[in-house]
């Protein structure tokens, strides 16, 4: 047990610190995921407080969150210049498809918003 | 090579002084070109044969609402509710049709409309299937090009041109909803392969487009959206996990699915049907997967990561247990329904949903269909399986899967045939391309002087190439032999499918059609000659109660109420049809009042030989009102387990109503030269009950070949 805790602070630390060496523009893509997703949690947890009815309203509100979020993770890989298989992948173009399926997505929401 | 090239042109070409690449541009244009026109003529038969008319059933629905989406507007067609079917239920239609083909073939005509061209809305339905069909070879070329190259590309849009097993289902005038759904269906595919190879946002977008009109046009979409969840996780085990796949899966599920909501009929199911939840499961797991790989990209150090995977893992899957089996448990996930459940075991529909079971096109497939429905393709298929095998990669796992799976479903039910089409298109072009490539490099490399051979080739293949100079000469002459057979080959399958598409599948079946005694062709035009006796000679209010198959035709062209009709939707007004149909004429006349049922209308088709009538669909009658009825039981109207309806058939055959309607007048009739009156040309017998009475029903209209007969319910008798 001793050694699994140990682990696990040893885990802690290490990701703490790597992470900190992220660039400041991953970051805020990240900071905008767990906003999204907290939302679409809070979204959740009303539903379960005051029940489904209608649930296409529902759907809709956790759908767009858990949509942007993801669409948001997408960014981050095609932005992250680390990443080998998206060098040569502009970040305006990836900017520009973020902002499209954005766009589509936040209007197909509002017409199943109810 | 270039100069080598320009020498077999024809001198005008030849002037032109084209590049090799303008000339490989012209080639692969012209074909196209080509391939494009000759995929829409090749469906023309029967307007060219007959006219212009919309064939078969379903089609006649799909008629019906695009019309009235035409005269009055989307809002009116996404809230109607259809009265005159269905009597006395109606049928809530826009929410429980596909509307993908309506709406296509609106917008069409009102284009054509907007450029001048005053086109009958009748005509762009019939041409539909066509067009389409030849847009279908454009997007079998670019995939085709995806996956392979531009030569496997052009071969898999020439077979996909023809294949019978498409042309069955989207020739002209059948205007039903796999016309749009095929060429939807591969649009999804090739749009969904090119988002996983490039990675990009705006391919995986395009691919939720092309799956939200796949969901809009066909029920199939189902085939879609669990094989990409399991192309996914194919992926995912053989470790070719990328950050592309990532981005392509995630954004065509979250936009597809919430794109796939907005049809009615399709509703919530992408939530709560146990059909749709593998994409869902999936999803879920490639959040996990790419959480894992950042986490090992940050992290940088074995153990540590190790002992982190171990506590991810045991918690994930504990939770995914968890929710799968409460979603299940509690009913909030429904399980796989009827349709497709029977795909999965095809014995289920013959014992629990006769209704699914009766349909011809759900039976399962015999190896005829296949060789009919294939030809060459059949063992072009595993060749290029082999060839995909070799060159494995993102893009080759997926038509793999996708031939595979739909080779599967189509043995287990006659129509998926449809669906494993593209796919067996696209493996032979494959085989094809790759092989007719291969020989004809080996022809060419004769033609040049052995050294120039070895100064192309590399240094390794230099020495193997002069080893084998001896056995060059026959290497050349079995290159073109098999050249030879190649093109024999192909030759022989468009043969074969343009013939299979003139006599097989341009039937229009509301027409008929036979060889007369001298030999001249005989038009049996019976079906709307009755429609047309109907909408003409009954009240607008009259209800007609017919077999289920009949019921969009009536609605559609004799505009009058029916009591069921083609979408089989409530089981037990059917079945209460079918309880009629197979009751003595008393009992029938009672379930008759209750529906309020004007005319009664069957399909006979003794006199002409015709073997789709209702004395042969008469036991599926029985069953389906057994079904839900238990009077009526089945042994009753067989004698030792056989269908008769001579001399010898079950009494209760003999006097049941739909005998009674069939039959009546028919012992007076001589059929055959050299036969006794009453003789029927179908069951080849002399009929039992020649000398039939009806008490509460009278005829009201023979056609001129005695293929539709329609009776008039007579009303209660006055009380003396």
């Amino acid at each position: 047990m001793p050694r699994a805790t140990s682990d696990a602070k040893l885990l802690i630390q290490s990701l703490t610190k790597a992470y900190a060496a992220t660039p400041t523009n991953l970051k805020i893509i990240d900071l905008y995921v767990i906003c999204a997703v907290a939302t679409a949690l809070m979204q959740v947890a009303y539903m379960g407080l005051v029940g489904s009815f209608p649930f296409n309203s529902f759907l809709s509100g956790v759908l767009s969150c858990i949509g942007t979020a993801v669409l948001a993770v997408c960014l981050r890989i095609q932005v992250n210049k680390d990443n080998k298989e998206f060098k040569d992948l502009p970040p305006e173009r990836a900017f520009a498809d973020f902002i499209l399926c954005n766009l589509v997505l936040h209007l197909v929401m509002m017409n199943f918003l109810g | 090579m270039a100069t080598a090239a320009l020498d077999f042109l024809p001198a005008p070409l030849r002037s032109l002084r084209l590049k090799t690449k303008q000339q490989e541009l012209l080639l692969r244009v012209s074909a196209l070109a080509l391939i494009y026109v000759l995929a829409f003529a090749v469906r023309l038969f029967s307007v060219l044969r007959y006219e212009s008319m919309i064939h078969e059933f379903d089609p006649y629905f799909n008629y019906r609402t695009t019309l009235f989406l035409s005269e009055n507007g989307f809002s009116e067609f996404w809230n109607w509710f259809d009265s005159e079917s269905w009597y006395p239920l109606g049928r809530v239609v826009g929410g429980t049709l596909f509307p993908g083909l309506m709406v296509t073939a609106a917008l069409l005509h009102r284009l054509l409309r907007a450029l001048s061209l005053a086109v009958h809305i009748r005509e762009v339905c019939v041409l539909t299937a066509p067009f389409f069909a030849a847009n279908t070879t454009l997007v079998a070329y670019a995939f085709g090009r995806e996956i392979w190259d531009s030569g496997a590309g052009l071969v898999a849009a020439a077979l996909i041109a023809i294949v019978p097993g498409y042309i069955s289902r989207s020739v002209a005038g059948s205007y039903d909803n796999e016309g749009v759904a095929i060429f939807a269906l591969l649009l999804t595919f090739y749009l969904f392969v090119r988002a996983v190879n490039t990675g990009s946002l705006a391919w995986a977008l395009a691919s939720a487009f092309g799956y939200f009109y796949m969901v809009s046009a066909w029920g199939g979409y189902v085939f879609i959206i669990n094989l990409v969840p399991l192309y996914v996780l194919v992926l995912l085990v053989t470790g070719r996990y990328s950050q592309r796949l990532y981005v392509a899966y995630n954004c065509m599920y979250v936009l597809g699915m919430l794109l796939a909501m907005q049809i009615r009929f399709v509703g919530f199911q992408h939530v709560q049907s146990g059909e749709h939840m593998a994409a869902m499961g999936v999803f879920f797991l490639l959040q996990v997967f790419f959480f894992l790989d950042w986490v090992k990209y940050l992290l940088n150090d074995a153990r540590l990561f190790k002992s982190f995977l171990r506590i991810t893992l045991t918690c994930v899957i504990t939770v995914g247990t968890l929710a799968l089996v409460i979603g299940t448990a509690s009913g909030y996930i429904s399980p796989w329904t009827g349709r497709f459940y029977s795909l999965l075991d095809p014995t289920y529909a013959k014992d629990h949903i006769p209704i699914i079971a009766s349909v011809s096109e759900h039976q399962p497939t015999a190896w005829s269909s296949f060789m009919f429905d294939f030809h060459i393709l059949l063992f072009l298929f595993p060749a290029g399986l082999y060839f995909c095998f070799k060159r494995l990669s993102d893009a080759t796992i997926f038509i793999v899967m996708y031939g595979l799976t739909s080779m599967y479903f189509a043995g287990v039910m006659v129509r998926l045939i449809l669906v494993a089409a593209p796919a067996v298109c696209l493996i032979s072009a494959i085989a094809a391309s790759a092989t007719i490539k291969n020989l004809t490099t080996l022809i060419r490399t004769k033609s040049k002087s052995p050294q120039v051979t070895s100064g192309k080739t590399t240094g390794s293949k230099a020495a193997a190439k002069g080893a084998v100079d001896q056995s060059l000469p026959f290497q050349h002459n079995a290159a073109i032999a098999l050249l030879l057979g190649a093109f024999y080959l192909l030759s022989r399958y468009a043969i074969h499918c343009t013939w299979v598409t003139s006599e097989a599948y341009s039937s229009p079946s509301i027409v008929l059609a036979a060889r007369g005694h001298n030999g001249g062709r005989v038009i049996f035009d019976d079906y709307r000659e009755a429609y047309y006796w109907l909408r003409q000679n009954t009240p607008p209010d009259a209800k007609i109660m017919s077999w289920w198959d009949y019921g969009y035709q009536i609605t559609a062209m004799g505009n009058r109420t029916v009591i069921v009709d083609n979408n089989t939707w409530n089981n037990t007004h059917i079945a209460t049809v079918g309880r009629a149909m197979s009751s003595y004429e008393d009992e029938a006349y009672e379930i008759m009042q209750s529906l309020d049922v004007n005319y009664v209308l069957v399909v006979f088709g003794g006199v002409t030989g015709y073997s789709s009538d209702d004395i042969n669909k008469f036991l599926w009658m029985v069953r389906i009102g057994g079904g839900v009825f238990p009077v009526i039981k089945e042994p009753d109207y067989l004698v030792n387990g056989e269908y008769r309806v001579d001399k010898g058939a079950a009494p209760k055959m003999l006097n049941c109503l739909m005998y009674k309607l069939c039959y009546y007048r028919f012992g007076e009739l001589t059929t055959e030269y050299g036969k006794p009156p009453g003789y029927d040309r179908v069951r080849g017998v002399e009929i039992g009950n020649k000398d039939i009475k009806l008490e509460y029903l009278e005829e009201a209209y023979t056609t001129s070949n005695w293929i539709v007969r329609i009776y008039k319910v007579k009303p209660p008798k006055n009380r003396s």
